[in-house]
């Protein structure tokens, strides 16, 4: 076929230009669905440990989301020497197989947050997150001191959970699917995982952790620690030998 | 292009051609100092005011939202519209459907920037827009899709010129990463949030995958198409190579939708598809350069023209930062020099003189020529296009200098080990570091502003000076019809 066809034919023109448009794409996603190896099997004694986010973790990673933070903050640790000394293991994929969406992040502004979970306490993050520049000097961080006035809303947690289940995040409506919770996670995952509690899961861990230092009530900063407190520490890799994870590279 | 003309400029639909010209530089201008005002809270936070709606992370998106989609975007669909019209010589299709592409893309860019601020997003880059303007985004485009390729089967030439065949990869590109990248659920009917169908890995490819095609075909291919039109026009000699172009064009929109993933090197995306990346974006330096050397060749044998015409210097600078930025694009996604650059600010500045110098000079080039010709008068002011010129080539140079300085001296501190193999800096010591390059970046910033500003205020008096010629003009025609009675 002649050029000249293509040039004086709209038809073709389009035809063409949409399977040259298509295949790169069709090439790079796809097989990610497929092989196996892609997201790795993290079981310790035939429990899953990656798991879903409890309620309130739900609504941390909302605000997280709002406020824009994965614009300054990656979570995904590359398997450098500089970076495991500066934040551990690299980031498996396993770690974000249930982010809705992915929160990797494209810039450090500030540090990686993949693993930031259990290394502070909650009050240096309340703290840090009211006035970064009082824990932090020279620090270019906003402040963010309406998390801790903001009382955190929280009448639609279901309606979230129930969303996230569809596109495929195992939280359990029905008995049946709890149960499976329980084979898969272990009991005391599996409670926070029912849709059902919802609402009574997620108040109960802001009293009990008390993340922002007032029991008295669920503010945002409550949700917000909760959600960074949890980040990078699924995965426990004492467990596993040394390159365990690097067969799936 | 057609050498006679079957149809006089009064048939044209120049109206809605108009109005997306406005819209481009209200866009622009709002947009860019946007930018501007984010990188002073880089420099200096405390121009986050404790203010929820102003701080870095709601106000980031709508700098990226108002420059990519209310600046570009409206840029293109004036100068598409505007090309599709003169080269296939024939009235835009359709009277309504023009009218809603303007209001639906006007309302789309609007109120995405109010929703960032109010912190309604989708969290995905470039894509934030939250799912009920995404559906606003689909049918606007579907509306461009059809006008297009309505006015292209209409057309009274038999060849569809090379801009077109840009044009229309752009609008079905788009149409594909836009509609793939933004599937989700929403938690309700009456709310605007939603959880994207994908998630981890699978999620972040695809995310690339829009997110280097929104540079690929949103700012490349589209702009290439402007290029393709208005250098050969404001050059007066027609396309150095129509055979380069043909190699080009397919070679470029083929190996664009590859290169997304490296943006995830080294991540936990498997080895096989950032290695095909890597590779794909090599390759793409050949087509890249094919389209620089076809546009700056254009201007073979009329060399002098650089010094006479300022709106050529706009064109061919543009076409110069085009083949700098998509050389250091290649350069940057070596996986060995990607570990270094990759989350620096070198990225913000590699991306800044692709925006800038590519896709903003080029834009501003071909608005230089065409507003006269809609508004049937001349420039306002030649001297003020020169002042706009220097104003953004130095701003762009400051820009990305400041940035490199910034990039490659973090990566470099991240990465330093002192005598006992412990890291030689915290993290804060590299932040610090960047307070003066980000000065410098904000200075830059600030040139580039200026430069816009002037342009608005230009064009504003262009447009002024064509209501009184054309009243002037009337009231003559007005004197001569009396007196001939």
């Amino acid at each position: 076929m002649k050029h000249e066809t293509i040039e004086t034919n709209a038809g073709w023109l389009i035809a063409l230009t949409l399977v040259v448009i298509s295949i790169g794409g069709l090439a790079e996603i796809v097989p990610l669905y497929f092989l196996d190896d892609t997201v790795e099997e993290v079981k310790v004694n035939g429990i899953e440990t990656v798991r879903p986010y409890t309620p309130l973790e739900v609504r941390g990673r909302d605000i997280y989301m709002r406020e824009g933070c994965y614009l300054c903050h990656s979570q995904m640790i590359r398997p450098f020497r500089d970076e495991a000394l500066r934040y551990g293991h690299y980031s498996l994929a396993a770690e974000s197989k249930f982010d809705h969406p992915f929160q990797w992040g494209s810039k450090r502004t500030g540090p990686d947050l993949a693993r930031v979970g259990q290394k502070y306490t909650n009050q240096w993050h309340v703290q840090h997150l009211v006035e970064p520049r009082s824990v932090v000097r020279g620090s270019i961080m906003p402040n963010y001191p309406w998390l801790l006035e903001n009382k955190l809303k929280y009448k639609d947690i279901a309606a979230r959970m129930k969303a996230l289940k569809i596109v495929g995040v195992p939280y359990s409506e029905t008995k049946a699917e709890y149960d499976n919770n329980v084979k898969r996670f272990g009991k005391d995952v599996a409670v926070f995982l029912d849709i059902n509690q919802a609402e009574a899961n997620l108040i109960n861990q802001a009293i009990t952790n008390n993340y922002d230092g007032d029991k008295t009530n669920v503010t945002e900063m409550d949700a917000m620690v909760a959600y960074l407190q949890v980040l990078g520490t699924m995965v426990d890799f004492k467990k596993f030998d040394d390159g365990h994870f690097s067969t799936f590279r | 292009m057609a050498a006679t003309s079957q149809i006089s400029p009064q048939s044209y639909n120049y109206d809605i051609v108009k109005k997306f010209t406005i819209m481009a530089l209200v866009w622009g201008v709002l947009g860019m100092f946007t930018g501007l005002y984010i990188a002073l809270e880089l420099a200096w936070p405390i121009f986050n005011f404790n203010t929820p709606e102003i701080t870095f992370g709601r106000l980031r998106p709508v700098h990226t939202t108002l420059v990519i989609f209310g600046f570009g975007g409206s840029a293109l669909f004036a100068t598409s519209y505007y090309i599709v019209q003169r080269t296939c010589q024939v009235r835009l299709w359709g009277e309504l459907m023009p009218t809603y592409t303007f209001w639906g893309w006007q309302l789309a860019v609007g109120s995405a920037a109010v929703s960032y601020m109010l912190g309604y997003t989708q969290a995905r880059e470039y894509a934030e827009m939250v799912w009920p303007i995404d559906i606003l985004i689909a049918l606007t485009w579907v509306a461009y899709l059809v006008i297009y390729v309505q006015t292209l089967r209409r057309r009274s030439q038999p060849h569809i010129y090379v801009a077109n065949w840009f044009f229309i990869a752009f609008i079905l590109a788009t149409a594909i990463l836009h509609i793939v990248n933004n599937m989700a659920m929403p938690i309700g009917l009456f709310s605007l949030s939603s959880y994207s169908l994908q998630a981890g890995v699978q999620d972040a490819m695809t995310q690339w995958w829009y997110g280097h095609n929104a540079v690929g075909f949103f700012l490349t291919a589209a702009f290439l198409g402007m290029m393709y039109y208005f250098v050969p026009k404001q050059a007066g000699r027609p396309v150095y190579s129509y055979r380069l172009s043909i190699i080009h064009f397919w070679a470029l929109i083929f190996l664009y939708m590859w290169v997304g993933a490296h943006h995830l090197h080294w991540t936990a995306l498997p080895d096989w598809t950032s290695t095909l990346a890597a590779t794909f974006s090599i390759l793409l330096l050949l087509p890249s350069w094919g389209g620089m050397i076809n546009g700056i060749m254009t201007l073979s044998g009329a060399w002098d023209r650089l010094r006479s015409d300022p709106v050529v210097r706009f064109l061919i600078v543009a076409l110069a930062f085009y083949g700098m930025s998509t050389f250091e694009g290649p350069l940057m996604s070596l996986k060995s020099v990607n570990a270094l650059s990759h989350y620096t600010d070198w990225t913000i500045g590699h991306v800044h003189s692709g925006a800038l110098g590519w896709v903003a000079m080029i834009t501003f080039g071909s608005f230089y020529h065409l507003i006269p010709r809609l508004w049937e008068t001349t420039m306002y002011s030649t001297r003020l296009i020169n002042t706009h010129f220097y104003l953004a080539v130095v701003g762009i140079i400051l820009y990305i200098s400041a940035l490199w300085v910034a990039g490659i001296g973090q990566g470099l501190m991240w990465r330093a080990f002192d005598e006992y193999g412990n890291l030689a800096y915290t993290f804060i010591e590299s932040v610090e570091r960047l307070h003066l390059p980000y000065i410098m970046r904000a200075l830059g910033g600030l040139l580039f502003v200026l430069g816009i500003f002037v342009m608005t205020y230009n064009v504003y008096m262009t447009i002024r000076k064509a209501k009184n010629e054309k009243a002037e003009f009337e009231a003559k025609i007005a004197d001569k019809m009396a007196t001939a009675q």
